[in-house]
């Protein structure tokens, strides 16, 4: 069996599971965001009248924090109601950051956990070799009831790549250019298991930039072994107390892939597609207005270090926004004492609350008709971060952070190391 | 179960759930609000034009992006009798099985339904008419469990009726 089968098995309690079997699982934590006071609703609905285990179930304030409008407010004010009438043990609200950052900073997320939010990139969380997967409002309803939900065992694709990066590329360059060759339908139904020696290589946060797109692929889950980096950080904020899951030798995957990322170079997912992907030195001269640093996909510390890096002692182009939004707090206050985000607000940035942002065009940088973003977020649908009549374009926190400095879409290697051309 | 004659709006591949139901209405609780924003992302006349009763017709990948069930919340309560797609994404799929919301795979049927047809569907039987070319498309026939939350009229009943089970 594969990790992801073993994982599955144990909680359908059973020996084994195999890829298209339908089984019942119990789930090991659920996560509710403030997009999905529905899933209160249903859970009334049905006639719910106390959750599961109010240890394993926790809110996240992160799309509307703080409260834009009143009725995200009333959203807010509903689902305290139900986290104190539940008496659950966690609770995150508007001074926390994203769900997929604040969960393993909080000692949440542990390898072979099954992890389930009413939230598409709950993917991110293969990058501790826990299965996460996003479930919408009902779905969630019927779990915060029962503790358990249905699923079907999906077939796990590998995605193998190897090398390593040249300079001014990075994790998400990589995650782009391997969506740009798969297409956005490549794994639908299906699960990603990423290995190779460049995953072997990641960071925590890197290997959360790759896991956090799989979603844009149609995955169902995502999945790398975890390695020291990983175990270190969950030993630190969760402990010791779990079993890794090993994928048996005999497995054999139904579809595989391999890439080699040594000569790759910064990639964009051009407007309206996430798999609309070429080379930035391919891309013909775009004004950019503004420039999007944050979310659960390039919201980290080493995000923001990269950006203060690049900007550090200069200033960002007059007809260029550079919005900054940290993934939590936490990132927050260690990007301030490390000095970045004093750097980045002398270059012109505008730092906003932890949190989810313009990334889904609730608040705190919106775009207007005919304006264009370079986002370091995860999609580029028409409307995602305001009006219809904007245009995404995707790219790493270097690209946004160069973009916003020379006002136009900008290849960030020639500004690496200081220099500027 | 069948579904009647209706209309067929055509929308096209990887049709997401921005489209469908764009985030800057999110915050919106009430169904019949939701509803007037339905696919607005595609083209915001369409709202006006679709009746209840009408389908929804599109190419792969329907229903990419966000958990929102916003998305079938829309379609469902602007009266769409079923989505037809040549494939779904995951998240909508179980979104709109669990509202009691038909959605059916059915291989080909962007190239052999056109905008304005008329269509009827027997979902038990996983059978799609034309009644504009007189044509017959198989559709994929749904599980026993889809087919029996479809049948309770969504996954509310009958989680209900199971807890009272239960309960007793
Ligand atoms: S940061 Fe963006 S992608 Fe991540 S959870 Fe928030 S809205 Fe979704």
């Amino acid at each position: 069996m594969h990790a992801i089968e073993k994982i599955m098995a144990r909680a359908a309690g059973v020996p084994r599971v195999g890829a298209g079997e339908i089984v019942t699982v119990k789930v090991d934590f659920a996560e509710v965001n403030d997009l999905y006071l529905q899933t209160i609703y249903s859970f009334r609905e049905m006639g719910g009248t106390s959750v599961w285990d109010p240890e394993k179930i926790c809110f996240v304030f992160d799309h509307y924090a703080p409260a834009p409008t009143i009725r995200s407010a009333q959203i807010h004010k509903e689902m305290r109601g139900f986290v104190k009438e539940q008496g659950l043990t966690h609770h995150f609200d508007i001074n926390t950051g994203v769900c997929h950052q604040v969960m393993p900073e909080a000692g949440i997320v542990r390898p072979g956990m099954i992890l389930v939010a009413t939230d598409s990139h709950t993917t991110t969380h293969g990058a501790f070799g826990a299965f996460g997967t996003g479930v919408g409002a009902t779905d969630m309803a019927t779990i915060l009831i029962s503790g358990e939900m249905w699923m079907r065992v999906p077939e796990v694709m590998k995605i193998e790549i190897n090398g390593t990066l040249p300079q001014g590329t990075l994790a998400k360059d990589v995650i782009l250019h391997v969506m740009g060759q798969l297409g956005a339908s490549a794994a639908v139904y299906k699960a990603i298991e990423f290995c190779g020696t460049y995953v072997e290589g990641l960071g925590v946060s890197d290997r959360m930039v790759l896991c956090n797109m799989a979603v844009e692929m149609g995955a169902k889950t995502a999945f790398m072994v975890p390695n020291e980096a990983v175990l270190s950080y969950v030993n630190q904020r969760y402990g010791t107390d779990f079993e890794v899951p090993v994928t048996d030798d005999d497995f054999e995957y139904p579809l595989s892939h391999v890439f080699d990322v040594s000569d790759l170079p910064p990639q964009v997912a051009v407007p309206h597609r996430v798999d609309h992907v070429m080379p930035i030195d391919q891309v013909e001269e775009v004004p950019v207005h503004q420039a999007f640093i944050g979310s659960c996909t390039g919201g980290r510390l080493e995000d923001i270090a990269v950006a203060a890096d690049l900007l550090r002692g200069k200033q960002i182009h007059p007809d260029c926004r550079l919005v900054l939004i940290p993934a939590s707090s936490e990132v927050f206050l260690e990007a301030n004492q490390k000095g970045y985000i004093e750097d980045l607000m002398k270059a012109g940035a505008t730092i906003s609350t932890p949190g989810c942002g313009p990334c889904l065009g609730a608040h705190e940088g919106v775009i207007a008709e005919g304006e264009v973003c370079i986002s370091a977020t995860n999609r580029n649908f028409p409307g995602r971060m305001g009006s219809t009549g904007g245009a995404i374009y995707l790219g790493s926190p270097a690209v946004a952070a160069v973009s916003a400095l020379t006002g136009k879409l900008t290849d960030p290697r020639k500004y690496w190391g200081g220099e500027s051309v | 179960m069948k579904i009647d004659k209706g209309t067929v709006h055509v929308v096209g591949d990887h049709i997401d759930t921005d489209q469908i139901y764009p985030g800057r209405y999110i915050e919106i609780t009430n169904p019949a609000e939701i509803a007037d924003h339905c696919l607005e992302g595609v083209d915001p006349a369409l709202r006006g034009r679709m009746k209840p009763g009408d389908f929804v017709v599109a190419g792969q990948n329907f229903g990419c992006g966000s958990s929102r069930e916003h998305a079938a919340i829309t379609l469902l309560h602007a009266g769409v009798g079923a989505v037809v797609a040549e494939s779904f994404a995951r998240i909508f799929y179980r979104n709109a099985i669990n509202l009691g919301l038909p959605v059916i795979v059915c291989p080909g049927v962007f190239q052999k339904v056109t905008e304005g047809d008329e269509i009827s569907l027997d979902v038990a039987e996983g059978l799609l008419i034309n009644h504009n070319t007189g044509e017959t498309l198989k559709c994929e026939q749904l599980s026993t469990y889809v087919m029996e939350i479809l049948s309770s009229g969504g996954i509310k009943p009958l989680f209900r009726k199971r807890l009272l089970e239960k309960n007793d």
